[in-house]
């Protein structure tokens, strides 16, 4: 337990020095982004890598969150501190009450309904053009602001959306290591096997799906408040799939697996200007590659690797 | 006057329910023989479009030629991707299988989009676009194409299934393959010519609505899921309850984009796909048997 918090406090302080190495810019405003997918990633990872239940509607928890938080502020000019909490449990009650019939699906067919909803969430994002804008968006979202200080640059922002995140961190790791933990992780290998030991396998998989779309909620708020503008296109089928990338690339049932996935699909398009054409034919070979040949994710399967590595080199040596 | 309406979409709700069909019994048919449903299904489908094109743009055939070669070559990735990306699986898991389908079809996705680009194309009429009146409606020679082709390919199917050794084989791998195995049957060719059969009835059924709808790079997703969707209601038989559920569903959809809103159109089809998973997930004709979900 004392290991995880030191590496919980290294990992906090890379994120508060970070904008250093970086002195404002561009980039700035990509680690923004990092810290609102981190959260995203976690939340899925602890309903898929934790609990073993596959959603491809994520993105549209996200939406809902992002669109919930911009209608009431830019449109209704109610406070963003009031509206964040409010649009989190909204989105939150509406996971769950879908949660009991949806979960008792498994597998495809599980995958299947949560993509339905997605679009679901999708299309009314786009017809509800009173409300949402339409297509074209929805713009006049006003950043946070505590006092007279409003998060309007990017190293504000950052640290603002960085403060959501590590809160997220720290508590989906205190999660994972709980008696809660350990009963997702049950469910994960037999859901029959936890429910015979007293696991009430279908409430806590309903639980931790409504849990993981208030922080997809969440993000949504902290998204259109750093963005002030949003549009349906941001929060569709592709985005999901972007999510499970992360979050299969970073290791199924880590933390900090996430934040590696959402750093490097985010940081990717930035570094390599061609990936941005090629961004969904990365995604789809990368799903491939790593479910084939690294079913751990890198968080897992890098240190195996260079274990493998100084164990062969060893035993040269000894030969 | 609103009874002619209705004849009207119910009449274009056919033809698009025929195809939905087409698409559903691809994913039956992967689904009886693995126990896998192969998101990447609409994705053949938009290639069956798209590969017709391109081999009329390009290599200037005639479309009576360009089809034959966009089936076969859509097989061949079929085969493919059965290959490639299912088989190699060290531990196929639901979840696992899930992901690299998904994988898999943003894969095709996102080649043709590089090959082909972002633009919407439309394919010729297979007879014109002369309009043909029924009792106050009117129809386009294509709807009439659809149907054919449609029933011709049914009727081949279960011709297959039911009189010939492989088709019979195939069968008894989705009743029990381990038994199946037993008997002498290569379960793994079959699993492999499951691959083949939906790759090219996905990609006919593309072919045929190509000329009515237009196609691009991203029809697949939507395709799929709404065969997806037939299927589910037909209880993901490969034969006639199906069917029944593509036309239900085309229907459906239609008269719902004409009485209500044609922006929610697709939003139709994924309610009555939750509603049937929530509701009876064996499908509106099957028993309670129901350990698929």
């Amino acid at each position: 337990m004392k290991k995880e918090l030191f590496k919980f406090l290294i990992f906090t302080v890379l994120i508060l020095v970070a904008p250093l190495a970086f002195k404002g810019g561009y980039l700035m405003n990509v680690l923004v982004f990092v810290g609102i997918n981190t959260m995203l990633a976690i939340a899925l990872n602890l309903l898929l890598g934790y609990c073993g239940q596959i959603s491809l509607g994520h993105a549209g928890f996200f939406g809902l969150g992002a669109y919930l938080s911009g209608i009431l502020t830019a449109t209704h000019g109610l406070n963003p501190w009031l509206v964040m909490p409010l649009a989190a449990g909204l989105v939150g009650l509406l996971a769950y009450l879908i949660g009991f019939p949806i979960l008792k699906l498994k597998g495809h067919y599980l995958a299947m309904a949560t993509l339905g909803m997605g679009i679901i969430i999708y299309i009314v994002f786009n017809e509800s053009v009173d409300y949402t804008g339409g297509p074209s968006g929805l713009s006049g979202i006003p950043a946070l602001s505590i006092g007279s200080t409003s998060f309007d640059s990017d190293v504000k922002s950052y640290y603002l959306v960085w403060a959501f995140t590590l809160g997220v961190c720290l508590f989906s790791l205190n999660l994972a290591n709980s008696r809660v933990g350990r009963a997702l992780r049950a469910i994960h290998d037999s859901e029959i096997a936890a429910r015979v030991v007293g696991v009430n396998a279908r409430e806590l998989k309903v639980r931790i799906f409504a849990l993981s779309a208030v922080i997809s909620a969440l993000a949504g708020c902290l998204y259109a408040h750093t963005m002030t503008f949003i549009s349906p296109a941001s929060f569709g089928f592709n985005f999901s799939v972007e999510l499970l990338t992360m979050v299969v690339i970073g290791g199924l049932g880590s933390i900090y697996g996430s934040f590696l996935g959402a750093a490097l699909l985010t940081l990717l398009p930035e570094f390599l200007r061609a990936a941005h054409d090629y961004d969904i034919i990365i995604y789809g070979g990368l799903l491939m590659v790593m479910v084939m040949f690294m079913p751990g994710g890198l968080v897992r399967s890098v240190p195996d690797a260079v274990r493998k590595l100084v164990r062969l080199k060893g035993g040269a040596g000894n030969a | 006057m609103q009874l002619d309406q209705i004849l009207q979409f119910a009449l274009s709700g056919l033809s698009t329910g025929a195809i939905y069909a087409l698409i559903g019994i691809g994913f039956s048919i992967i689904y009886n023989s693995t126990g896998i449903i192969n998101f990447a299904q609409g994705e053949f489908v938009m290639l069956g479009g798209m590969l017709t094109l391109f081999f009329i743009g390009l290599l200037q055939l005639p479309l009576w030629a360009a089809i034959p070669c966009a089936v076969l070559v859509c097989t061949l990735a079929g085969m493919l991707f059965e290959r490639l990306a299912i088989r190699p699986l060290r531990k196929p898991t639901p979840i696992n299988l899930v992901i690299i389908t998904i994988g898999g079809s943003i894969f095709i996705r996102g080649l043709s989009m590089l090959l082909w680009g972002k633009d919407t194309h439309s394919l010729p009429s297979f007879s014109g676009d002369e309009p043909i009146t029924i009792a106050n409606a009117t129809i386009l020679p294509q709807h009439l194409w659809i149907l054919g082709i449609t029933l011709v390919i049914i009727g081949a199917n279960k011709f297959f299934f039911y009189h010939t050794i492989s088709g019979k084989a195939m069968r008894a791998c989705s009743y029990n393959s381990r038994a199946a195995g037993l008997v002498g049957i290569d379960v793994r060719r079959m699993v492999l010519f499951s691959f083949v059969i939906s790759s090219a009835m996905g990609a006919m059924a593309g072919i045929i609505v190509a000329p009515l709808t237009m196609t691009s790079y991203d029809v697949g997703i939507m395709l799929g899921l709404k065969g997806f969707c037939a299927a589910i209601i037909g209880g993901m038989s490969s034969g006639i309850a199906t069917v029944i559920g593509g036309l239900i569903l085309g229907i459906l959809e239609s008269l719902g984009a004409g009485l209500i809103s044609s922006g929610y159109k697709d939003a139709i089809a994924f309610i009555i796909l939750l509603l049937i998973l929530f509701i009876r997930p064996q499908g509106l004709f099957g028993k309670a048997e129901s350990e698929r979900v």
